[in-house]
């Protein structure tokens, strides 16, 4: 078993068959969904609960503030012992909610977000699904939490709920347009939708360096697309709490809105690695042409670290967004994406078109 | 029939959406309640409701002597403490006829200015948290507990002041008290430009605040809606300019006026007049005289039997003292004419046909303090 950072694929492919080997077919499938499943659920909480960490240093920063330095090492355990406290609350029932609705959208919220990071390459070859069509199940699939979110509002029986729900019903829908469109720039200059063969396209540069300008227009309407569908600030009206009081989950409590808060964060996690992957790279590290020194020297920072660095770097960006910016308001919200991003858009992957089909780019 | 009626005034049309924003609300600031009709998010009527916080100020006054009436009138605007203390010692002061110490009159106008940056600083605050944008909150805070300080160590207290007394003040302020202002001044000329650089020129607030909410000038008057929110309409209404009391008649600053009316202006106003006060600040600050610190006054107040009123320019508007006399140590009744109550009610009138987000932002820019509205 040949275990090396830089590249996982023998790793993963002895365990495939060792496993093969020693049961049927059959089985080695199942044992393999119950390995990944499990180490995706760990990496799933201790990556939100780090986020959720993450953004509360962060904003302290920004607000001239400490933020949690407490419990343990610099205030790292802060967010495990809130954990703990919100799966100690009493769920608190709704009077007249919708009961089978209420207790089921917090668990579509998360599973939309956890089927999504099935798909996003770690590191070479650490993947769990490698689509031919990764780029499109990602957007599919990290679009279906806006039902848990609609649910959540309708059946709260809260009038709150309900505008908040709607308005994050207008909105993904909406940006989910420009998401699509920013990510099928990339896929026009790639050529493929394979998330492994648009990382290995960039192996001589990244695609927001040699995609001329319209790559770099995609990441930014990328970015302020995304923030929208991550319902975060400064667009995150669906929550509102300055007009809605929480929308969508207030009248949730425990370790159900713990649910609403971890997908909130993962999905953050989950849009920044597609933005890394897509357009910064991956866990591709820093190439400019071929076979130079620099690229020799690039090449011995393990992949990982090179993902995990690029994730961090565009999750860092959204944070600083949510931090600075004051909401917008819905109609400003729609106007944005409708009038604005979206003509930008179609624009511009008619210009990506245009220069891929002259073979004008590297 | 009459049900109906009653039904249809306060809560509109029967498929209206109506959602209670309040007594508990994040942007209400205290427990204010405003029932809101809706259709879609675009609001057809607000109806705010008060009286969550009725505490029977001025029926307890009817009780006090005039030295402890001062410590109640904190509570009413308790962002601009001193400036409600100091509206009932004139007005004491007027009615008694009695000539107070030039010291008393220059500290007196340096506490007000003081106090009316603090409350500024807090409704900038307040203002970018309803609007979403949360660092506002501990910028504003940062600089406002330079002034709390301030307060601290010359008397003590930080919010609730009561430092005035009929006649004077509590004692005399601290030897480092003009040092640490001047400190001050230096200090939030430095920040000030902050506040513009993370709000004002922030192109989400403009757009959500430029054009919403306008305010005639007409409607301004008619409401009576006095301080910056009226001036933001060219409502000139500060009494400080009108009728100076204190030290106002001898100092040099600008009435702030606006034309807009807007959220925007709203905004505006109150960011200059942080600047204007400053100005006042300097001018008076090397110049406090020596001398004592109250006039000679009797153990029992008694005012003569009669009326009396005075106004004074608190950071929210004008705030009226009427006190009727019997020739007793408590007055028979007494009147104030709060800035926020009469703020309060246009915004039934300003947040029509806008969005919900629209409310809290108008709301905001009007900068209300609850308990003053309900007393």
């Amino acid at each position: 078993m040949a275990f090396n950072i830089y590249d996982f694929t023998e790793f993963t492919r002895s365990i495939d068959t060792g496993l093969k080997n020693s049961m049927s077919s059959g089985w080695a499938m199942f044992v393999e969904y119950a390995i990944i499943g499990v180490i995706f659920l760990l990496v799933y909480a201790v990556l939100g609960l780090f986020l959720v960490y993450a953004e509360r240093r962060v904003c302290a920063f920004i607000q001239n503030r400490l933020g949690p330095n407490r419990v343990g090492p610099g205030g790292i355990l802060q967010t495990v012992a809130d954990l703990i406290k919100l799966l100690m609350k009493e769920l608190i029932p709704i009077r007249n909610a919708d009961k089978l609705l209420f207790n089921i959208a917090p668990f579509i919220v998360i599973i939309a977000s956890f089927m999504a990071i099935a798909a996003i390459p770690f590191a070479k070859g650490l993947h769990a699904i490698d689509f031919n069509i990764g780029v499109f199940y990602v957007i599919a699939v990290s679009s279906l939490g806006v039902v848990g979110i609609l649910l959540a509002g309708w059946s709260s029986n809260s009038k709150y709920s309900l505008i908040g729900s709607m308005r994050s019903g207008a909105q993904i829908i909406s940006y989910e347009l420009s998401v699509g469109l920013s990510l099928l720039t990339i896929v026009v200059f790639s050529g493929t939708m394979q998330l492994s063969g648009i990382i290995e396209s960039q192996a001589n540069g990244w695609w927001i360096f040699k995609g001329h300008i319209p790559a770099a227009v995609a990441f930014l309407v990328f970015l302020i697309a995304s923030t929208a569908e991550t319902n975060r600030g400064p667009f995150d009206l669906a929550e509102a709490e300055s007009e809605l009081t929480a929308g969508f989950h207030t009248e949730y409590s425990g370790i159900r809105f713990a649910f609403f808060f971890l997908a909130e964060y993962m999905n953050m996690f989950i849009v920044a690695s597609i933005a890394a992957t897509v357009f910064l790279g991956g866990w591709m590290p820093l190439h400019f042409g071929t076979g130079n020194a620099f690229n020799h020297v690039m090449d011995y920072i393990p992949p990982l670290v090179w993902f995990a660095g690029k994730t961090a770097f565009v999750v860092l960006i959204m944070m600083w967004f949510k931090w600075t910016f004051p909401r917008l308001r819905i109609d400003q919200l729609l106007t944005l994406e409708w009038k604005y991003l979206l003509p930008v858009n179609l624009v511009n992957i008619v210009i990506v078109a245009f220069l891929v089909l002259m073979g004008w780019h590297f | 029939m009459q049900e109906e009626i009653v039904k249809n005034v306060i809560l509109g049309e029967e498929d209206d959406y109506v959602i209670n924003m309040g007594p508990q609300h994040p942007s209400t600031h205290g427990v204010l309640r405003f029932e809101v009709s809706l259709q879609g998010e675009t609001i057809k009527k607000v109806i705010p409701y008060c009286g969550y916080i009725h505490r029977g100020i001025e029926k307890m006054c009817e009780r006090d002597t005039y030295p402890q009436i001062i410590h109640l009138t904190d509570r009413m605007d308790y962002l601009s403490a001193h400036i409600n203390n100091e509206a009932v010692c004139l007005c004491v002061e007027k009615a008694l006829e009695i000539e107070i110490p030039e010291r008393v009159s220059y500290i007196r106008t340096i506490l007000d200015e003081l106090n009316r940056i603090a409350s500024h600083q807090l409704w900038w605050c307040a203002m970018g948290m309803d609007m979403g944008a949360l660092t506002t909150f501990f910028y504003g805070l940062r600089d406002r507990e330079k002034i709390l300080d301030i307060f601290e160590e010359s008397f003590g207290s930080r919010l609730l002041h009561s430092f005035n007394t009929p006649g004077g003040l509590m004692h005399d302020v601290h030897p480092g008290f003009q040092k640490r202002i001047k400190e001050f001044i230096s200090y939030f000329r430095r920040k000030l430009p902050e506040y513009d650089q993370l709000l004002t020129d922030n192109v989400i607030f403009k757009e959500r605040s430029v054009g919403i909410g306008v305010l005639s000038r007409e409607d301004a008057i008619q409401y009576g809606v006095t301080g910056p929110s009226g001036r933001a309409s060219s409502f000139s209404c500060d009494v400080r300019k009108i009728e100076p009391y204190g030290v106002y008649d001898r100092v040099n600053f600008n009435e702030i006026l606006r034309t807009e009316g807007d959220t925007m202006a709203r905004y505006k106003v109150r960011i200059s007049e942080m600047e204007e006060s400053m100005k006042i600040l300097e001018q008076l600050v090397d110049n406090i005289p020596a001398g004592d610190f109250t006039a000679k006054m009797k153990a029992v107040i008694r005012l003569p039997a009669g009326e009396f009123f005075q106004r004074v320019e608190t950071a929210r508007g004008e705030l009226g003292v009427y006190i009727v006399s019997d020739g007793n140590k408590t007055p028979y009744r007494i009147k104030f004419r709060s800035p926020n109550f009469s703020n309060l009610f246009i915004i039934s009138k300003l947040a029509i046909g806008f969005k919900i987000a629209d409310l809290v932002a108008i709301s905001g820019s009007l900068d209300l303090v609850i308990p003053d509205i309900d007393r």
